[in-house]
């Protein structure tokens, strides 16, 4: 470790400022920041010492992340052996190749065939966001002269994630080229982004190319020819009934169901709720009001009843399992800089993606899944709510001053 | 004669209506994602302009105060049926497809704007170059996002393919978010970039 600190010490001085390559300091600052902890300390007045920065913050979401991950590799590859099972066809192309090389099979039984299969088809969704992610992230760093933010970490985790498996890669590219330059950057990078840079590629990608982001049902199951619906989208079409016909609360729990590769498994982001609440890191202010939004809104429509809708009859415990309402709550609306701030803003920005997801689910027939739009528009209104949670503070304090 | 030569070319890129001003963005996301539809409005906006700016000019010495903003609309609102009947005439499938949108060419706030801040208080000759040149500002603008909108979202230009797609045994996949309205505004704002860090003089303040 000591050679890495001293070899980083010695090109410093190209870098810095009057240095051969200080254009590139952005670069040299981040490979230097990865490594070590900064050696800059705060020199305004006021600061608070705490261990814990902008990195460790980020790196605690990824960390939170890992079950996800794990359950998007295993359950894109459960899905697809399945599917290939039945059939009795065979994974195609260089998946297929590359699986034989290294002798597995494609048994939906088998818990490596799975995974493995599952990677085949992950990692390169994964590479391709993180590469053309880091790449502008790194041009605006150096245009600008700011450093590269850590918070492209968390964001080029979470987009595969909400990405279907068989998603061309070239629209990966588009999409995250779109959420990092246009939903972050040119706002002015990390902490000044008003949209979750992540779902503001996919919304791109969802309103640009619906065919391979939702259509025909045929992009939730990579095997080739084979058409799965989401669970959602069977709700959508035949109410409860549809959905407990094909899978069982608990395979939606554990996350054993078709749907864009991270967000199936709700108990895996319990597991990255529990270390975002437990570290601080996420607002489980926001997790609770929108759990409540979500619950009360959808135990609502259960009681109002719909003889012409099915989706009413989806009860409050089923919309907590399907889709990516889970996912979402979790890591999306819990994002520090798009969300509210303030605390009794917290509440109302959770409350508001919560009933806001519901209704989009239940009354709006043209789009089975609503947590992205939901979260994008709570994103919208959180300044706003949190301006009107200021106000409201002074407004109760001068009273005070003046009476 | 700089002057004259100022006031037909500033608002192409110095004072654009739209990219410096934000004037005229409702028909710029209604009518752009087909450049033929655009040509045709740009074509209407600049004779209205055109037109309303010399009369207004014309009459500006005649006209009351107090009722100046009346005498305005209506000078704009006969220029805008004549050019509604024209198309409606002579060109009826654009005219169909641009439907409420050559009426509403009466509440461009480019075309109000420009009688009321250029026209009452220039003579007719000037006032002519200036509503030509403001809508060439308001054309080139709209040209360049119906031009994108047309070509990612459609794989055309002006109805030929340029980009054959995959539905008709090409390569191309057509954007569909780019045949939606906002998309507009993500080209409108991403011209606004490009032209102020072209003339960075049109940098607002940060206060």
């Amino acid at each position: 470790m000591k050679a890495l600190r001293n070899l980083l010490d010695k090109l410093h001085p190209h870098f810095a400022k009057g240095g051969k390559l200080e254009k590139l300091y952005p670069l040299f600052e981040a490979a230097d920041s990865f490594a070590y902890t900064p050696g800059e300390v705060t020199d305004g007045a006021p600061h608070v010492r705490d261990a814990i920065d902008l990195k460790r913050v980020m790196i605690t979401v990824v960390i939170a992340l890992i079950p996800c991950f794990f359950m998007a590799m295993w359950n894109t590859g459960f899905q697809a052996n399945s599917v290939l099972q039945a059939s009795g066809g065979s994974v195609e192309g260089w998946r297929g190749a590359l699986l034989a090389l290294l002798g597995f099979s494609a048994d939906p039984n088998s818990f490596v065939d799975n995974l493995l299969l599952g990677a085949a088809w992950f990692v390169p969704i994964y590479l391709v966001t993180n590469i053309v992610g880091g790449l502008w992230e790194a041009l605006f760093s150096i245009v600008r002269g700011h450093e590269i933010n850590e918070g492209f970490l968390v964001t080029g985790s979470l987009f595969p994630l909400i990405c279907p498996p068989t998603l061309p890669l070239w629209q990966v590219a588009l999409g995250i080229s779109f959420g990092v330059v246009v939903g972050k950057e040119i706002f002015g990078g990390t902490g000044k982004n008003f949209l979750n840079p992540a779902l503001t590629g996919r919304a791109f990608l969802f309103f640009a190319y619906p065919a391979q982001l939702s259509g025909g049902n045929s992009v939730w199951i990579a095997a080739d020819g084979a058409s799965g619906a989401t669970a959602l989208g069977r709700a959508a079409e035949g109410g409860v009934q549809a959905v407990a016909g094909m899978y069982s609360w608990f395979d939606a729990f554990v996350g054993t169901i078709p749907g864009s590769m991270g967000e199936t498994s709700t108990l895996a982001c319990l597991f990255g709720a529990t270390i975002l609440v437990l570290t601080g890191i996420g607002s489980w202010r926001i997790m609770l009001s929108c759990l409540l939004g979500a619950l009360s809104l959808s135990a609502l429509f259960l009681l109002v009843d719909s003889s012409t809708n099915p989706m009413f009859a989806l009860g409050p415990h089923w919309h907590l399992v399907l889709g990516g309402f889970a996912f979402g709550l979790v890591f999306m609306t819990t994002d520090p800089v798009s969300g509210a701030m303030t605390e009794e803003g917290q509440w109302l920005y959770g409350l508001l993606i919560g009933a806001m997801c519901i209704l989009i689910r239940v009354v709006n027939p043209a789009y089975p899944e609503g947590i992205m739009l939901a979260i994008l528009f709570g994103n919208v209104f959180a300044p706003l709510i949190d301006q009107l949670v200021l106000k409201y503070h002074i407004k109760r304090r001068l009273r005070h001053v003046e009476g | 004669m700089s002057k004259a030569k100022d006031v037909l070319l500033d608002p192409i890129f110095n004072k654009n209506p739209i990219g410096l001003q934000i004037l005229g963005i409702c028909s710029a996301l209604a009518v752009t994602s087909k450049l033929e539809t655009v040509l045709v409005m740009c074509l209407a906006v600049t004779f209205v302009l055109a037109g309303s700016n010399v009369s207004v000019s014309l009459i500006r010495r005649q006209v009351p105060d107090s009722i100046r903003i009346i005498v305005e609309i209506t000078i704009i609102a006969t220029l805008v049926i004549i050019v509604d009947q024209f198309l409606k005439a002579y060109a009826f499938g654009v005219s169909k497809q641009l439907s409420v949108f050559v009426g509403l060419i009466i509440t461009n706030c480019i075309v109000l704007g420009r009688a009321e801040a250029f026209a009452m208080k220039n003579s007719p000759g000037m006032s002519l170059l200036d509503g030509i040149g403001n809508g060439l500002g308001y054309s080139i603008v709209l040209l360049l996002v119906g031009f994108f909108r047309e070509l990612f979202g459609a794989g055309k230009l002006l109805g030929f393919t340029i980009l054959p797609s995959i539905n008709d045994g090409g390569w191309y996949l057509p954007n569909g978010l780019m045949l939606l309205p906002p998309s507009a505004f993500f080209i409108i704002g991403l011209l606004i970039w490009a032209l102020r860090s072209w003339k960075t003089e049109q940098v607002e303040e940060e206060n």
